[in-house]
């Protein structure tokens, strides 16, 4: 191995970096069924893309033997079973992180088991998606895993989702199947004011549509996926939001300095604004925006910074920051969907943990409004909710919380910061 | 509006948005590392960092001297010296991280292989890895009462690392379960452990190798010789290039060392890493080099290629 004599010129290495330098980020979940061919069609992505190290497929060639799973070459499947359980059983039950770039965008794909009982991995992996593939097996159509998949997505958040209707080389790439599973689900994402939708016939065994557009399906103009998923706007990266800043850390080094860390939730702000630290309602001036790299004149939202204020008030850890014309929520009392992710069943009037930011208060659920059939998303009255289940529930906190509902558009929500980044609580 | 007099201040217009560009990814894993480095220091009562003074422990402490900014780094860094570690590594320790930043470094020595002589000619690499790394680590943590430990893993690094969380609790025997993994939502981290657990928490779960690197240009972050190329003495090994790094490097019949410029992709103990011919003098070179070479990083460490299941394995043990 002599890489040397390959290597580009610094210069040409430098202008890579410049490049890579500007690039943005997209990270995306996958979700389905078992057996719907998420890791294939993943692994599929990587190897076409050029994302998979040359030593990685070696191995993956020995494996692809080993197991028995395909014919000759490579099961791009194989790149993603990671734990030596999901070896031998063949399934995924843990989220896989996986990193890949193109010359246009760099990625972060969750992959998430498709089983029920994963349901908590699955959100694990949904929470800091910008978008979500959701996959179905053309020959089987919409699965209750595909439903219930959707729907966790877009609690989370995720207003992004491309249905990618798999195996379509099963089908003889037949337009009509394609259609009617298209059909089906936009009736159900009607009710979830998913903002985007796409429809995407591919094959992930075969390449088909995943990196190259597909010549098999005529009938269908249009990017492939990679195409999509290099293209689109990365939600979420907006600054139009309120400004929204959870304290995270008060740093006190010395006498002379006392600033609070933490990382602008949403909106931007500059030196020299009003802000109100809350619940305590306090007001007080930015006096400076601190960085290791220099003072800042303004911050934006995704940015972790450390703010110093003109007045000496009283703020701690978990205090939240906004502007005196655009206050959020100050409330005990909240009205939230869960997902319930505990094998002990929810207890109405039982003491919780909640964590809210940098914030952690005791919790009670007051009432379980209704649970959520993920089927046909009806409601049906419910006294608790078991592991997996959905709900509407009232919480009531010890003290109180600072929260905005979740997205404008959509009030299945609530306890969530701000829109420009996701968060939301978690009982412990 | 109810603004308290004292505070009334200049109420400046509204920022427009286009004023500051959306975050580049470089950027955006920058902040989810410091948001990370900060919920460390709250959330518990004793955190250590793990420095094994490689390019991740480089890139991890420089954003931990920012998260912290101006303080300093509220927790000491402990390296856990298997006392076959490459010369210029315990320089580099010693005299910028100790010396120039002025931190605090607790090297920590397994006594029980010292005692035992332990080493990594004699000995497998399992029972040596054991012996020299995991236990002394375990160890450490139990005597100093540390109850997280912030490492460098990355989970684009090898297979069941990809699967584990950014805060990822070990048991009473500092054992991995990867089946009973906590959901994590968002960034809201569950950092609270039961008697007996500890935490060991990822800042740089997200970040590639490639990201590394970039960063470490772009924020020219200081690292030890090793990676760069230099004349170095070596011996060719089982396919390896094994630098001689001192008089107790035991050689094998007909094998005799020879200058050959190389450098180092990772760091482990020196016996037992692969050098590779290079010619990368600086960090752009290295780029150049890992966007032609495209092998993954841990080739070049013989203890990993056991089996594809070996590093689980150890985790599951207690390795880090
Ligand atoms: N014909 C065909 N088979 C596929 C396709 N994608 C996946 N498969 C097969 O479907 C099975 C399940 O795929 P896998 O990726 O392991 O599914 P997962 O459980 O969703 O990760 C395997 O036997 C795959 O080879 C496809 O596009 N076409």
């Amino acid at each position: 191995m002599s890489p040397s004599s390959l290597a580009p010129t610094p210069a040409a290495t430098a202008a890579f970096l410049d490049n890579r330098e500007q690039m943005d980020l997209l990270r995306f979940v996958t979700c389905g069924s078992v057996d719907d061919g998420k890791s294939t069609l993943v692994g599929r992505l990587l190897l076409d893309a050029g994302a998979v190290y040359d030593d990685q497929i070696g191995a993956l060639l020995r494996d692809s033997e080993k197991h028995g799973t395909i014919g000759i070459g490579v099961d791009p499947a194989l790149i993603f079973d990671g734990l030596e359980d999901e070896r031998q059983q063949g399934i995924t039950i843990d989220v896989a992180y996986r990193y890949f770039q193109t010359a246009r965008r760099k990625f972060i794909i969750a992959d998430c088991p498709g089983h029920q009982q994963y349901t908590r991995n699955m959100a694990t992996a949904a929470s800091t998606a910008d978008l979500a593939i959701i996959l179905v097996d053309a020959r089987k159509g919409l699965l209750p895993q595909t439903l219930r998949h959707t729907f966790i997505v877009s609690l989370l958040g995720v207003r992004r989702v491309i249905l990618a209707v798999n195996k379509m080389d099963h089908v003889n790439y037949d337009q009509a199947i394609f259609r009617e599973i298209c059909d089906a689900y936009s009736r159900f994402t009607a009710e979830l004011k998913i903002p985007h939708v796409d429809y995407l016939p591919l094959s992930g065994l075969l390449g088909e549509n995943v990196v190259r557009r597909s010549s098999k399906m005529p009938w269908r103009q249009g990017p492939s996926l990679l195409e999509l998923l290099e293209t689109c706007a990365v939600p979420g990266q907006e600054t139009t939001g309120d400004f929204r800043f959870a304290v995270q850390r008060v740093n006190r080094p010395h006498a002379e300095f006392r600033g609070f860390s933490g990382t602008v939730a949403a909106g931007t702000i500059q030196v020299g604004e009003t802000i109100v630290a809350l619940p305590g309602r306090k007001y007080s001036t930015v006096q400076s925006i601190v960085s290791f790299d220099g003072a800042l004149e303004k911050a934006r939202a995704g940015m972790a910074v450390t703010l110093t204020l003109a007045d000496e008030i009283d703020v701690s850890r978990g205090d939240m920051f906004a502007r005196p014309v655009e206050l959020p929520r100050v409330d005990r009392r909240a009205e939230a969907m869960l997902i319930w992710m505990s094998e002990q069943p929810l207890l109405p009037g039982r003491a919780y943990w909640l964590k809210h930011t940098a914030r952690h208060t005791i919790a009670e659920i007051g009432a379980v409004r209704y649970r959520v059939d993920v089927n046909d998303l009806s409601r049906k009255q419910a006294a608790t909710l078991q592991l997996n289940e959905i709900g509407r529930c009232q919480v009531l906190t010890r003290d109180p919380l600072v929260y905005d509902d979740y997205a404008t558009n959509c009030d299945r929500h609530s306890k969530n910061v701000a829109p420009g980044r996701r968060s939301g609580a978690q009982l412990l | 509006m109810h603004h308290s007099n004292s505070s009334r201040a200049r109420v400046l217009p509204a920022s427009s948005p286009s004023a500051l560009a959306p975050l580049s990814h470089l950027r955006r894993l920058e902040a989810e590392s410091i948001h990370i480095l900060r919920e460390v220091s709250e959330a518990f009562e004793n955190p250590v960092m793990l420095f094994s003074v490689g390019k991740d422990s480089c890139v991890m402490l420089h954003l931990a001297r920012k998260a912290f900014f101006p303080g300093s780094i509220p927790f000491p860094l402990l390296h856990i010296d298997s006392t076959w570690e490459f010369r210029e590594l315990i320089e580099f320790r010693e005299s910028y991280v100790k010396g120039e930043l002025g931190l605090n470094v607790i090297a920590y020595v397994s006594d029980e292989g010292v005692r035992d002589g332990v080493n990594p000619f004699d000995y497998s690499s399992q029972v040596y890895t054991d012996v020299m790394r995991t236990r002394p680590l375990k160890e450490a943590l139990t005597k100093y009462r540390f109850d997280v430990a912030i490492g460098g893993g990355r989970r684009d690094e090898e297979k069941s690392r990809a699967k584990e969380r950014i805060f990822s609790f070990r048991d009473q025997q500092h054992r991995w379960d990867p089946k009973n993994q906590r959901p994590e939502l968002w960034d809201l981290y569950n950092t609270w452990v039961h008697r007996g657990q500890s935490m060991r928490a990822f800042p740089l779960s997200n970040w590639t190798e490639l990201d590394v690197w970039q960063y470490i240009h772009l924020e020219k972050i200081p690292l030890a010789p090793l990676y760069f190329a230099a004349p170095r003495p070596v011996v060719e090994r089982d396919g390896d290039m094994i630098m001689v790094d001192d008089e107790r490097m035991r050689l094998r019949e007909g094998e005799e060392a020879q200058t050959r410029v190389v450098r180092f992709r990772t760091l482990g103990c020196y016996p037992v890493t692969g050098a590779v011919t290079s010619e990368a003098t600086t960090v752009l070179d290295i780029v150049g080099e890992l966007l032609t070479t495209r092998f993954s990083e841990r080739q070049g460490r013989a203890v990993d290629r056991d089996e594809s299941a070996a590093m689980e394995r150890k985790k599951r043990d207690g390795y880090f």
